[in-house]
């Protein structure tokens, strides 16, 4: 067993204000979000996509939002180069993307290889008017691609031994994010 | 994920039932997939697979190259009417040449059993059977219980009965092989002279009574008359086969609830089947088609992630 540990990096207050700060920022550009959809990234994109969409839907009354899922497993440049095959989730987005004003939501950006597979295979679903990026962590120095979020929760730097673990409520039982070092 | 246990699809024989679950669970994702307005992933755009047939096929040649093809993979196809097979190239000569053109993966169909076992021992790339003579076609059983789990929920538990020509059925006996590996019971209907003598011995029941066989199950999966493999008359003549094996809509009218209907293709309308039965809702054919493509583009995919670098 490698010796792990870990530091708090956001507590689930913490969380709480920042989910709301997002929210307002994707108001302030996106109005009534009448022609905009959000699509979380499979798979840790998707809880931060729900929490943003009852926060619009609840407390700012935004009940025609259009929310997807997107898969990108099949669209990742790493096929046959891990350890271990790529393991598949579901996509789901039952609407079009064609000239829609389109938001990608990630729970952390590092690389920004899967935000590449995403713009990929996103154009599947039709030829969207722009495509925005929203994360909760921007994991800043450790980028291999020219891609930048247009919305970030906090940034953080950290050393490529380190990674980031963001828990959520609905799934690991408490809002919190982590800097693991091993 | 976990991954297959094998390098080479050659039977189902060789899968474990993990297995079956992996390529469904995989083929879920594709048919999402293929039910997009752009049908195509760009998985295996470094990898290429050459088909060889050398035996006639429409539908499942098709299906394998539109897998392949959605998954971007580059592909070569072969034909063992238009080679040099008929020159007298030998069967491992042929694929290493076509190997020697970096070629990393390859669906064979050929008529001999045991075809895609023996060049697995032989070359070094990974083999999918796309049917050996009479004894299996892989990628078909799998594709069957796919459609059964589709429309039924799940095929543990499930009756099916597998109509007509047995013994020269290479679906047979995949179809065989997948249903119990999965936990379904298995009966085989027929000409007493079309079923191989110890079947029992696969853990399937015999009945050649179709009614009976009809109002025990909950699919029947109606096979083929395979003319061309039979070299003297099982039977005395089509008509009468047609009287006792043939299924059509007055018989499943009458029985007391709606089995599904399944046919691997080609049919023979109005011998195994009559056309109001085949065209019937109750009959998921053209569903076990589309669900062939990704089905196929599982096995390939996840074949794929096992080939080294």
């Amino acid at each position: 067993m490698e010796i792990m540990s870990q530091k708090l990096l956001l507590s689930a207050k913490e969380i709480d204000i920042i989910l709301h700060r997002l929210a307002c920022q994707l108001i302030e550009n996106h109005t009534n979000f009448d022609n905009t959809v959000l699509i979380g990234i499979q798979p840790r994109g998707t809880y931060l996509a729900n929490r943003l969409q009852k926060i619009l839907v609840d407390e700012y009354q935004l009940h025609n939002l259009n929310l997807g899922y997107l898969d990108i497993t099949f669209y990742r440049d790493d096929f046959r180069r891990g350890e271990k095959p790529l393991e598949a989730n579901k996509t789901d987005i039952n609407f079009v993307v064609e000239d829609k004003r389109v938001v990608f939501i990630d729970d952390v950006l590092y690389t920004g290889r899967s935000i590449r597979a995403a713009l990929t295979a996103v154009q599947s679903f039709g030829r969207p008017q722009e495509i925005e990026l929203l994360t909760l962590i921007d994991r800043r120095f450790s980028r291999h691609l020219p891609i930048q979020p247009n919305y970030r929760g906090r940034q953080v730097d950290s050393i490529n031994q380190e990674k980031v673990k963001v828990n959520w409520v609905e799934n690991e039982g408490e809002d919190a994010v982590y800097l693991v070092s091993r | 994920m976990s991954e297959l246990s094998v390098n080479h699809l050659l039977g189902i024989k060789y899968l474990t039932n993990e297995d079956i679950n992996l390529i469904f669970e995989t083929a879920d994702h594709f048919k999402e997939v293929i039910n997009r307005p752009i049908k195509k992933v760009p998985s295996l755009r470094d990898i290429t697979i050459a088909n060889l047939f050398f035996e006639n096929s429409t539908r499942t040649r098709l299906s394998f190259e539109l897998a392949e093809k959605r998954l971007s993979a580059d592909v070569i196809n072969f034909s063992a009417a238009s080679s040099s097979v008929k020159k007298g190239e030998t069967l491992i000569d042929t694929v290493n040449n076509i190997l020697s053109m970096k070629v990393d993966m390859v669906v064979m169909r050929h008529p001999n059993p045991g075809a895609g076992v023996f060049l697995s021992k032989h070359v070094n790339a990974s083999i999918v059977n796309a049917g050996d003579g009479a004894h299996e076609h892989p990628t078909q059983a799998l594709l069957d219980s796919y459609s059964i789990r589709e429309k039924l929920g799940e095929v543990k538990g499930k009756k099916v009965v597998i109509v007509g020509d047995i013994l020269h059925s290479r679906v047979a006996l995949s179809n065989i092989f997948a249903l119990k590996l999965q936990g379904a019971e298995v009966k085989v209907c027929g000409p007493k002279t079309l079923i191989p003598k110890y079947i029992d011995k696969l853990g399937v029941t015999v009945e050649t009574d179709l009614i009976k066989a009809l109002e025990w199950c909950d699919v029947a999966n109606m096979l083929r008359v395979q003319n061309e493999r039979m070299e003297i008359s099982y039977f005395p003549s089509t008509r009468e086969y047609t009287q006792q094996f043939g299924v059509n809509k007055r018989l499943l009218d009458n029985l007391n609830k709606e089995i599904v209907i399944m046919h691997p293709g080609p049919i023979n309308r109005g011998v195994e089947i009559t056309s109001d039965v085949a065209d019937s809702k109750q009959a998921i054919i053209l569903d076990q088609v589309q669900n062939g493509v990704a089905v196929r583009m599982a096995v390939i995919y996840l074949l794929a992630s096992k080939i080294k670098q």
